[in-house]
């Protein structure tokens, strides 16, 4: 029975990793350029964008999962989409904004001199982001980005809400038959997944302890 | 024609007016000093000539080119201005060191970025140059360039490592040329940002108080470097509250007050002799004799 229910949390793992890691692939760049939008000079873009992501990160990320889902079909009589391409879509685009207000609090605690050095030696605006920013753009943000990210691995179990099969709900269908250690048991999935993350985190955070921003 | 001449510059932050007609010129080879209480417009006229705060209206002229006419539409081209921005050079007084290279790629960054610019508008340069080839040419001749390009960056990439290991011996801080900018005292950090500024080789060198962050024992090795550049015939645009350096270095001297000069001359003329009455004052506080 211990190794049924191991293997079908392994199942349920895979949906589960599915949405962590496409979320944060999709999300850690969408977000950058969300950053950028809020930040922007000009002033409709950056008062749009601004609305957007008080809208997202002010609703729960359950209500929106079930809004993507729901949402087209109701209002636009549109047919129905999979579950877990809902489930991404909620996730980046919730997940885009948060990062973005971690991105934009990291360039805007950058001094003004990193940038102005970079203009006065001649290089470009990309230049000036790409080589001398963004490390430390990285290095200022990865204590936010880690709890972030971290987060996003129970949030995955949100999925659930339109039926997509990720660890919880295995473990939950399981309860619904009368079973109920496999719940508690799903803890330890989660345990390990954010363990070998927060191990990650460390050792980015290590490897750019010889300098200092 | 003076080599470098600003006139009537103007500029204005909201209703506040910090340059009020700034008018002066250097020649080649000459060090200029600016003097003048917090506030005067000293920091911002420096910001006006590297570009990094656009004037009003004046005019910027270096070596017969006018480099800023007040007139001129804002919508100016990036690229226009970095080139603009290259005949300058800008020791800040935070330093402004890039902290996650070390003092060699500090120095190195900007002239092999510059460098790769270059290799990248010659590669693209090929294309249109095979044009008018024969096509069966075309392969060999691509070839050839290519190469020939390749050979050129690795030459040039040489020059520049030796160029920037040269400047940091000038600096005095060979040991520490693999070091990071946290692993340095303030003093050093900032030879190493006159070091980087040097490597590009602009045609005026500006500081920007480039003692006032550091602590007064570390002044002096600072001072001596920037004395050194004065003996290798570099223009140079100083602003400072040390007096005494001042008068040692400087050709010629600006008293700033109000954002206007209101007084320049030699460091004699300035210092033993000033006509204006501000001068006077400025000069009478214990805190500049």
């Amino acid at each position: 029975m211990f190794v049924e229910v191991t293997l079908a949390l392994f199942e349920g793992l895979i949906n589960t990793c599915i949405i962590f890691f496409i979320t944060l692939l999709a999300a850690l760049p969408l977000g950058l350029l969300i950053a950028f939008g809020s930040m922007s000079k000009i002033k409709p873009i950056s008062k749009v964008i601004k609305v957007f992501v008080w809208i997202i990160r002010g609703t729960p990320l359950m209500l929106q999962i079930i809004a993507i889902y729901y949402g087209p079909a109701l209002i636009f009589d549109l047919g129905i989409m999979p579950r877990l391409i809902a489930v991404l879509v909620a996730f980046i685009i919730n997940y885009a904004c948060y990062f973005s207000e971690i991105y934009r609090g990291g360039i805007e605690s950058i001094s003004k001199g990193q940038y102005e050095a970079g203009q006065v030696l001649g290089l470009t605006k990309g230049q000036i982001f790409n080589k001398i920013i963004l490390l430390q753009l990285v290095k200022r943000i990865i204590p936010a980005m880690s709890n972030e990210v971290i987060t996003l691995v129970k949030d995955t179990s949100l999925a659930r809400v339109i039926v997509v099969t990720e660890v919880l709900k295995v473990a939950q269908d399981y309860a619904a038959k009368g079973l109920i250690w496999p719940l508690f048991y799903t803890g330890v999935y989660y345990l390990v997944f954010v363990g070998v993350l927060t191990l990650l985190f460390n050792f980015i955070e290590k490897k750019m302890d010889y300098f200092k921003v | 024609m003076a080599f470098f001449e600003v006139k009537n510059l103007y500029k204005k932050f909201g209703n506040t007016e910090v340059l009020k007609g700034v008018s002066f010129s250097v020649e080649k080879g000459e060090v200029l000093v600016i003097i003048g209480s917090s506030g005067s417009g000293k920091t911002t006229l420096l910001r006006c000539l590297n570009f990094l705060e656009r004037a009003d209206c004046g005019e910027i002229i270096l070596n017969d080119e006018v480099l800023f006419e007040g007139k001129e539409s804002k919508s100016r081209k990036d690229n226009e201005i970095r080139a603009k921005r290259l005949h300058f050079g800008l020791v800040f007084q935070s330093f402004n060191l890039f902290p996650q290279y070390n003092v060699l790629q500090n120095v190195c960054l900007a002239p092999k970025l510059l460098l790769k610019e270059e290799i990248n508008q010659l590669t693209k340069n090929i294309k249109s140059e095979i044009k008018s080839l024969p096509s069966a040419e075309r392969k060999e001749y691509k070839k050839k360039r290519l190469n020939d390009i390749k050979d050129y960056k690795n030459q040039k990439t040489n020059n520049i490592s030796k160029e920037a290991i040269r400047l940091i011996e000038r600096v005095g801080l060979q040991e520490k040329i693999n070091n990071y900018p946290c692993e340095l005292s303030g003093g050093q950090c900032q030879r190493v940002a006159i070091a980087r500024a040097l490597a590009l080789n602009p045609e005026i060198l500006c500081f920007d108080e480039p003692t006032s962050a550091l602590d007064p024992g570390l002044t002096d090795e600072v001072l001596k470097v920037i004395k050194g550049l004065k003996n290798s015939d570099r223009t140079m645009i100083v602003v400072t509250h040390e007096m005494a350096f001042a008068k040692e270095v400087g050709d010629k001297i600006i008293f700033m007050a109000d954002g206007v000069v209101e007084e320049e001359g030699s460091p004699a003329e300035v210092f033993e002799r000033p006509k204006s009455e501000k001068t006077k004052a400025f000069l009478r506080m214990p805190y500049n004799e």
